[in-house]
C-alpha cells in the first residue's frame, strides 16, 4: 500500500509538535509504521517520541561532516517509542541563514537516501508555524505530502493563520495532488470554540476532524518528554488522541480548500463575538480631540 | 555618405518591431530611435535603464558585475571577495583585461579569484562566520594586502548575511579597510546599479573616512579609466607631459592609497561618466573638487580634451597642452596618412557599454569612417543626451538592443564593421561582417591616447581589410 504522507501546519505555538507526536503515538499503537520529519529549525518535533532534548539534525550533521553528501541515512534516522522513525531537518539559529533551504536540502536528502522506500504506512511532516517562504512549502510540493492537517484554536490569530495556509494549499493543489484533509482543533477553552471551528471548517470546504480538549496530562507527559499515550495510556486524553488517530486512518475527505477573504473571515469572527464591530469614527483622532468631544459632544 | 535616410531608418525600426508580439513591440519601440537633427534632449525619443524583456536576448550584466567586475575589481592592492557560490567569481575572473603593475599574489591581486565558495550549509546557517574567518585567513596568507572588499552575490541578499557588521569588526581587528558591498545581482536592471552601489561604498567606507590632505597645484585624478589593455597608461603620459601630476588613477591599475588621495586633487578627470559620475559629483559637493568629462579616443577628441583640461589651469599647463598636441602631430599624420585611405567611407555599427558608444565616434571619424548605428547596454538618458550631439543625423540609436534587432539592423545596413562584445562577435563574423570587440579591444589595446590611436587604427584596418572577407563566397557559386 502506498505511503500516506501528511503535513501538519498551523500558527506558531498552537501545539503542532505536541499534537503530531501524540496522534502518531496513537497510530503506532494501532500497528502503523510511521516516520516523523521535523521541518523546523527548533528541532522539537520528535522529542516526545525519542525522550530526548533535541535530536541531532540533518543540517547540523551535514555542516559538521562537510556536506549533506557525507551523511548516511542511519546517521540521521532515530527510532523511538513503538518503532516510530524520527528525523529532524534542522536549520540555523534565529536571524541568520536560510531555514527554508534547510528543509529543502533535508527532504531531498531523505528522498535520495531512500527513507521513503522503507515499509511505511505514514509520513508526518511537522512544519514551522508560518509558511514564510518556498522552503516551508517543500512538504506540500509534488510527490510529498498529499494530506494537510491544520492545527487551529478558537483564537483569532490561529484562524487567520489557518486561512492563510489554505491559500498556500490552493496554490499547490492546482499543480499537484496536495489536498486539505481537515482542521484539528487544539482547544484553548475559548467560547463556543467547537462551533466556531466547525463553522470555519465548513467555510473552508473541509471538516473539523477532531476537537482535542485541553488537559493537564498533556503537560505532565510533555515535561517527561513523553506522549500522553506512553505516559498515561489509561487517561481520557490518551483516548482523545486515539480517536484522532482512528479518524485520520479513516479520513477520505480530501478537498481543495476555499479560503475566505479578509472580510468574510472578519464577519465570521464578528458572528462569534471574537471581533468587535470596528468604530471607524475614532480613526486618526488624537487624545486632545477626544477630550474636546467629551466636553462638547455636539462639536 | 549616410547609410540610411531619416525615413529609411525609421522604416527599418518599424520593420524590426513587427517581429514582436504586441506587448513586446510597445516596450521595445521606446528603446529604438533615429537621431534627429538638432536633437539635444534624448528623453523625448528614447527610454533607457529599464528592465529587459523576458524572452529576448540581452547582453546586459548584473549589479555584481558592475561592482566587482568594473568599479572595485581593478583596485589592485585590495582583495575582493566574491561572497557567495563559486561561479560568479570564477567566471568573471580576470576577464576584463584591467592591466596592472605588481607581483600578483604578493602585493597585487587583480587576476586572482577570492570566493567564500558557498555550500548548502552556508546558505542554511548563514555565511557571515565563514566570511569573518576568511578575511582573517586572507590577511595571514597575503599580508601585503591593503584592505578587503566583500562583493555580495545573490544568495547573500536572500539569507540576510550581516556583512556590514563582519566588515566593521574585521576592519577594526586588522587595522585595514574592509568594505561591504551590497551588489547582489538581482538588484536593478543591469550592471549600472552595481556601479552606483560601488561608488557609494567608496564614498562611505573610504573617502569620507579620510581627512582631506593638501595637494599640489597641478594634481589631478583620472577616474573611470579601467586600464583595459593599458588605456590609462597611454592616457596619463599625456597629462604628465603637459605638466599635470596624476596622483590618483582609478580604478584601472589603481590602489587604495590613490582612492584616499583623491580628495586632495584640483580637478577630477572623468572618462567613464556612467560608472563613476556618482563619486565625482560627491567629491564636488563635499570637497569642492570640480570634475570634467574628457575623451581620449582619436586625435581630434584628444586635442579638444587636452585643451579643455588645460583651461582649468594656468598658462604653464595651457602651453603644455599645445606642446603635447604639436609633439604628436607628425605621428598622427603618419597614422592617418597610412590608414585613412584604406578606411575612408566605411560604415560602423557599435553596441557597447558605458562610454564607448559615443566616445569612439570621433576616433572613427578621424579615420574617415562613419558611425551609422550605436547603442548602450545599460545607459541612462544623460548618456543618450551626450550621444545625440556626437552622432550624425539618421544614426540609428538602440538601447539594450536585443539579439534579433541587432541582427536585422546589420542585415539591412550591411555595415563595413561592427564593434560590440564577445556575445555578438561570431554571429556577425559568420554573416560576413568584419568585427572588433570593443569591450576587451579583442585582446589588443590600448586604444586611449595617441599611442592607443595607432593601435586602434591598425586594428580597424586589420578587421575591415582582412583578405578573408573576399573568400566568403565558395568558388563554385
Amino acid at each position: 500500500m502506498a505511503i500516506r504522507q501528511c503535513a501538519i501546519y498551523g500558527k506558531g505555538g498552537i501545539g503542532k509538535s505536541t499534537t503530531t507526536q501524540n496522534l502518531v503515538a496513537g497510530l503506532a499503537e494501532l500497528g502503523k509504521k510511521i516516520m516523523i520529519v521535523g521541518c523546523d529549525p527548533k528541532a522539537d518535533s520528535t522529542r516526545l517520541i525519542l525522550h530526548s532534548k533535541a535530536q541531532s539534525t540533518i543540517m547540523q550533521m551535514a555542516a559538521d561532516a562537510g556536506s549533506v553528501e557525507d551523511l548516511e541515512l542511519e546517521d540521521v534516522l532515530k527510532t523511538g517509542y513503538a518503532g516510530i522513525r524520527c528525523v529532524e531537518s534542522g536549520g540555523p539559529e534565529p536571524g541568520v541563514g536560510c531555514a527554508g533551504r534547510g528543509v529543502i536540502t533535508a527532504i531531498n536528502f531523505l528522498e535520495e537516501e531512500g527513507a521513503y522506500e522503507e515499509d511505511l504506512d505514514f509520513v508526518f511532516y511537522d512544519v514551522l508555524g508560518d509558511v514564510v517562504c518556498g522552503g516551508f512549502a517543500m512538504p506540500i510540493r509534488q510527490n510529498k505530502a498529499q494530506e494537510i492537517y491544520i492545527v487551529v484554536s478558537g483564537e483569532m490569530m490561529a484562524m487567520y493563520a489557518a486561512n492563510n495556509i489554505c491559500k498556500g494549499i490552493v496554490k499547490y493543489a492546482s499543480s499537484g495532488s496536495v489536498r486539505l484533509a481537515g482542521l484539528i482543533c487544539n482547544s484553548r477553552n475559548t467560547d463556543r470554540e467547537d462551533e466556531l471551528i466547525e463553522a470555519l471548517a465548513r467555510r473552508l470546504g473541509t471538516q473539523m476532524i477532531h476537537f482535542v480538549p485541553r488537559h493537564n496530562d498533556v503537560q505532565r507527559a510533555e515535561i517527561r518528554r513523553m506522549t500522553v499515550i506512553e505516559y498515561n495510556p489509561k487517561c481520557i486524553q490518551a483516548d482523545e488522541y486515539r480517536s484522532l488517530s482512528q479518524k485520520i486512518i479513516d479520513n477520505k475527505n480530501l478537498v481543495v480548500p476555499t479560503p475566505l477573504t479578509m472580510d468574510e473571515l472578519e464577519d465570521l469572527l464578528l458572528e462569534f463575538g471574537i471581533l468587535e464591530e470596528e468604530d471607524e469614527s475614532i480613526i486618526g483622532r488624537t487624545a486632545e480631540q477626544e477630550r474636546m468631544i467629551a466636553i462638547q459632544p455636539s462639536a | 555618405m549616410s547609410a540610411l535616410t531619416q525615413e529609411e531608418a525609421k522604416g527599418l525600426i518599424q520593420e524590426v518591431l513587427e517581429l514582436y508580439p504586441e506587448a513586446a513591440r510597445n516596450d521595445r519601440a521606446q528603446h529604438l530611435a533615429v537621431n534627429e537633427p538638432g536633437g539635444e534632449e534624448s528623453g523625448s525619443c528614447i527610454v533607457s535603464n529599464r528592465k529587459s524583456l523576458p524572452g529576448v536576448m540581452t547582453a546586459r550584466g548584473c549589479a555584481y558585475a558592475g561592482s566587482k567586475g568594473v568599479v572595485w575589481g581593478p583596485i589592485k592592492d585590495m582583495i575582493h571577495i566574491s561572497h557567495g557560490p563559486v561561479g560568479c567569481g570564477q567566471y568573471s575572473r580576470a576577464g576584463r583585461r584591467n592591466y596592472y603593475v605588481g607581483f600578483t599574489g604578493v602585493n597585487t591581486f587583480g587576476t586572482m579569484n577570492f570566493t567564500s565558495d558557498f555550500q548548502e550549509k552556508d546558505i542554511v546557517f548563514g555565511g557571515d562566520k565563514k566570511l569573518a574567518r576568511m578575511i582573517d585567513e586572507i590577511d595571514g596568507l597575503f599580508p601585503l594586502n591593503k584592505g578587503v572588499t566583500v562583493q555580495s552575490e545573490c544568495p547573500v541578499g536572500l539569507i540576510g548575511d550581516d556583512i556590514e557588521s563582519v566588515a566593521r569588526k574585521s576592519s577594526e581587528s586588522l587595522g585595514k579597510p574592509v568594505v561591504p558591498v551590497r551588489c547582489e545581482g538581482f538588484r536593478g536592471v543591469s550592471q549600472s546599479l552595481g556601479h552606483h552601489i560601488a561608488n557609494d561604498t567608496i564614498r562611505d567606507w573610504i573617502l569620507d573616512k579620510e581627512a582631506k590632505v593638501e595637494g599640489g597645484p597641478y594634481d589631478v585624478a583620472i577616474i573611470g579609466d579601467y586600464n583595459i589593455g593599458g588605456d590609462a597608461w597611454s592616457s596619463r603620459i599625456l597629462l604628465e607631459e603637459m605638466g599635470l601630476r596624476v596622483v590618483s588613477q582609478w580604478s584601472g591599475d589603481g590602489t587604495l592609497a590613490e582612492l584616499r588621495r583623491c580628495s586632495s586633487v584640483k580637478l577630477n578627470l572623468l572618462h567613464c561618466y556612467r560608472s563613476m559620475n556618482y563619486i565625482s559629483r560627491h567629491m564636488e559637493a563635499k570637497y569642492g573638487i570640480p570634475w570634467m568629462e574628457y575623451n581620449f579616443f582619436g586625435p581630434s577628441k584628444i586635442a579638444k580634451s587636452l585643451r579643455a583640461i588645460a583651461a582649468h589651469f594656468d598658462d604653464t599647463i595651457k602651453e603644455g597642452a599645445e606642446r603635447v598636441i604639436a609633439k604628436y602631430e607628425p605621428m598622427i599624420q603618419a597614422i592617418i596618412g597610412k590608414y585613412r585611405p584604406r578606411l575612408e567611407g566605411k560604415r560602423v555599427m557599435l553596441y557597447v557599454g558605458g562610454l564607448r558608444p559615443r566616445h569612439v565616434v570621433g576616433a572613427y571619424e578621424d579615420l574617415g569612417m562613419e558611425v551609422v548605428g550605436t547603442g548602450y547596454e545599460f545607459a541612462h538618458n544623460d548618456d543618450y543626451d551626450r550621444t545625440m550631439k556626437v552622432v550624425n543625423e539618421a544614426t540609428l540609436i538602440y538601447d539594450d538592443v536585443t539579439a534579433v534587432e541587432m541582427e536585422r539592423f546589420a542585415e539591412r545596413i550591411r555595415p563595413d564593421l561592427i564593434g560590440a562584445g564577445i556575445k555578438e562577435k561570431y554571429v556577425f563574423q559568420k554573416m560576413g561582417i568584419p568585427f572588433r570587440q570593443m569591450h576587451s579591444w579583442d585582446y589588443s589595446g590600448p586604444y586611449h591616447g595617441y599611442d592607443g590611436f595607432a593601435i586602434f587604427a591598425r586594428d580597424m584596418d586589420m578587421a575591415v581589410n582582412s583578405p578573408v572577407w573576399s573568400q566568403l563566397k565558395p568558388p563554385w557559386k
